[in-house]
């Protein structure tokens, strides 16, 4: 097969592209610039788009004898991941950028360009597996599943994958675990064999998200409320804040019990930020939207596995579909499940597909017991 | 490189020796060098002392812009603007945003036409804005991009006519079209040996004997004080050589060149009614644009799809746009001669040399018609 290697310069990606050419497919190197103005990231420490990150992609590219070019994708990114980011804080919520980055740049515009130039797939260095399967007709289907290294599974973030996606993805480094991909980085003599793991937000190149959205949205100052809306605290904006968070709250008054207060609600439209204590936090009941399966829908009420964070814990529950919307009911209590986070659902190792999530809440009833109609949810706490 | 060059360098890789010693092996070196020298001033219509050895064309043009800017200012503060073309190669562009950003230069930008050529006329009209600020004027004499070749005379006079000195930048015009520098009337000419088949990593600036310059780099005093370092014998020798093959075989070569340009260009344009060359282009004219220079315009794709495809198909091309960050950015040269920009990012720029020949010509011109079609497709992919 002819295959696009995406190329960030660092390990995972370079022994992907490694892997893949191993196994006798044409392979070229792409990095993709996202940086509206690369050169001002020259000095950064973290992210993946800095000129010497693309100079480290390009001189693995040589080592391995490939092509390699570098495509400009920063005004889809700027539109599609930076601006939606940006106003999905304004309006309260709380997004995953990487999850969009992979919906609408890597397996979208990424792999749409690579189709368009006669390549058949895109490989990265995801950790996540891709295992056939036999269809119900009798084809071969393929699933997304969780990597073999839980520490480093990626399969959250690549949620957003549909079956056409999928279809054309490989992610050759599902199957080691990382510190052995570092090896073999090494082994392949590769010089970045130990560079850093890239954490956070590669555009905002500090790691300071809230400082990123003060000087992106500006400062809005309001009041920090508890739950019977009395003001504890000032902010320097709404949109800095997250459901669960504790920490950077300043608050002036402590609370009458003494106990930690965390953010229970942000309300944009009012610019207040609601705290509240822990227990206040705790939800089995989620409902989400933007629902994206990684293979057909299910059909009726499913027992699954429901994660709604990065790295975050698996929890039992039960799941239902209906169009773009998904309704997930957990077994038990989760907390700090903030509003334009995804919920990820399994089944065993295996991705179902992904939903934002709109609201959360306490229920008593399970899933699809009598009486349950799927209506509109209420509240968001 | 040229295979003479190739074997006269290896040759001489061998002899020990530093040109500016004394002793027996530093004579037999300097005699190289000073042989080299002159028959470089023959083939270029310069005199020996004229010839000032560089690194390359990037260090002649910083020398003759930087240099001869702090030597003219040195003289009169008040000589501090600089003429230059508005498609110069970025050797110089860039050392005029240097001058200008850190040492008080003003520029004009000289405007060329839609084929890329500078008028004296607008030369003129530059100095006649203020003619008692100009430091210099800086035409190339051939362009890297769409192969425009300047009026160097005409340039010259008028530069001349006010006292002011006149740089060219001829690195991709030496060795492919006639080049005499002294016919030209310049008083600074860049050239490198690596474009006409020479070594990397070596070049001249020539430089009139009259001429005035503040030097860049300080310590032996070699090169007429201009350009202290040791000398490079080996690639100074593959560069001469070099460059006495080219213009023994100009005539010739230029014509074979020509043909096989005229070919490309013509079945390209065969291929889809809206490809079309940029810069001046006339069938069988090997004067007013570069021999082996072809620059086509292909509406509708990037560059850089196109790239990746002819690669793969063994075609070596350039986007004919420089690289910021490795990104493709559309070309300034393009953008002066007043090309839009989502055409000037379908720029293809292959340079037809002593290697090309028609069956190079004849596999580019089989692969171009799916490229541009997938080309295309992938434009259309990304832009939704």
């Amino acid at each position: 097969m002819r295959v696009v290697a995406a190329m960030s310069g660092g390990v995972d990606s370079a022994v992907a592209a490694a892997r893949m050419l191993d196994a006798g497919h044409e392979v070229v190197g792409v990095h993709l610039a996202l940086s509206q103005s690369a050169a001002t990231l020259r000095e950064s420490a973290r992210g993946c788009c800095t000129i010497e990150d693309a100079g480290d992609a390009r001189r693995v590219a040589d080592v391995l004898g490939i092509p390699f070019y570098v495509w400009d994708m920063a005004a889809r990114f700027k539109r599609d991941v930076v601006d939606d980011f940006r106003a999905e804080y304004a309006a309260g919520r709380t997004p995953n950028p990487c999850l969009r980055c992979n919906e609408k740049i890597k397996f979208a515009a990424l792999l749409d360009k690579a189709l368009a130039l006669g390549f058949d797939a895109v490989a990265t260095g995801h950790y996540a597996q891709v295992v056939e399967a036999e269809d119900a007709h009798g084809g071969v289907r393929r699933e997304l599943h969780r990597a073999v290294d839980m520490a480093k599974d990626q399969s959250y973030v690549l949620g957003v994958l549909d079956a056409d996606q999928l279809a054309h993805s490989f992610f050759p480094l599902g199957d080691t675990t990382k510190p052995r991909i570092r090896e073999e980085a090494a082994e392949r003599g590769f010089f970045i064999a130990r560079k850093p793991d890239s954490h956070d937000i590669c555009f905002i190149a500090d790691g300071d998200t809230r400082g990123w959205l003060t000087r992106e949205l500006g400062e809005a100052p309001g009041d920090i409320v508890d739950t019977s809306g009395e003001v504890v605290g000032r902010h320097a904006g709404a949109f800095a804040y997250t459901v669960g968070q504790r920490r950077g709250l300043a608050l002036s008054r402590p609370a009458a019990d003494g106990e930690p207060r965390y953010v229970v609600e942000v309300r944009p439209e009012t610019n207040q930020v609601v705290v509240g204590a822990a227990d206040l936090l705790g939800v089995n009941a989620i409902t989400g939207d933007h629902a994206r399966w990684c293979g057909p829908a299910p059909e009726g009420v499913v027992h699954v596995g429901a994660q709604v964070r990065a790295h975050g814990e698996e929890y039992a529950a039960t799941a239902w579909a209906d169009g773009d919307r998904v309704e997930v009911r957990l077994e038990g209590r989760v907390r700090g499940v903030a509003p334009g986070q995804s919920v990820v659902l399994y089944e065993g190792t295996r991705v179902v597909g992904s939903a934002t999530i709109s609201a959360s809440r306490l229920e008593r009833a399970p899933v699809g017991s009598p009486g349950d109609d799927l209506s509109p949810a209420t509240g968001s706490t | 490189m040229l295979p003479a060059a190739l074997a006269a360098m290896t040759e001489q890789l061998a002899v020990v020796g530093n040109a500016s010693s004394l002793h027996r092996t530093g004579r037999a070196a300097r005699r190289a060098v000073e042989e080299s020298r002159e028959r470089i001033a023959r083939c270029l219509g310069a005199r020996p002392s004229e010839i000032v050895f560089t690194s390359g064309g990037t260090e002649s043009d910083n020398l003759a812009v930087k240099g001869t800017y702090w030597a003219r200012r040195d003289r009169d503060p008040a000589r501090v603007r600089l003429l230059v073309g508005a498609t110069e190669h970025h050797a110089v562009l860039d050392c005029v945003d240097f001058l200008v950003a850190h040492e008080g230069a003003k520029v004009t930008w000289l405007e060329c036409t839609p084929d890329g050529v500078v008028e004296p006329a607008t030369v003129r009209a530059a100095i006649e804005s203020d003619p008692d600020s100009v430091a210099l004027v800086s035409v190339m004499w051939a362009n890297n991009e769409v192969g425009a070749v300047q009026d160097v005379r005409a340039i010259a006079d008028v530069a001349h006519e006010f006292g002011v000195p006149f740089h060219t930048d001829a690195v991709q015009a030496a060795g492919h079209v006639a080049v005499d520098f002294e016919a030209s009337g310049a008083d600074l000419m860049s050239v490198t040996a690596h474009k006409l088949g020479g070594p990397i990593g070596v070049g001249a600036l020539v430089l009139r004997r009259d001429a005035r310059l503040v030097p860049l780099t300080h310590g032996g005093g070699q090169e007429r004080q201009v350009r202290s370092g040791t000398l490079d014998t080996p690639a100074i020798v593959g560069f001469a050589t070099a460059l006495t093959e080219a213009t023994a075989s100009i005539e010739a070569e230029s014509a074979r060149l020509v043909a096989l340009r005229d070919d490309l260009i013509e079945r390209a344009m065969a291929i889809s009614p809206d490809i079309r060359p940029s810069g001046v282009w006339h069938r069988g004219d090997g004067v007013s644009r570069l021999p082996g220079n072809v620059h086509l315009l292909v509406p509708g794709c990037d560059g850089d799809s196109l790239l990746y495809l002819l690669d793969a198909a063994g075609v070596s091309c350039s986007t004919g746009s420089a690289c910021q960050a490795g990104v493709p950015q559309p070309s300034h040269v393009l953008l002066a001669m007043g090309v839009a920009e989502s055409d000037a990012r379908g720029a293809l720029r292959l340079t037809l040399g002593h290697t090309s020949t028609q069956a190079d010509v004849d596999t580019f011109v089989d692969a171009l018609p799916a490229a541009i079609e997938r080309a295309r497709r992938a434009r259309e992919a990304t832009a939704s």
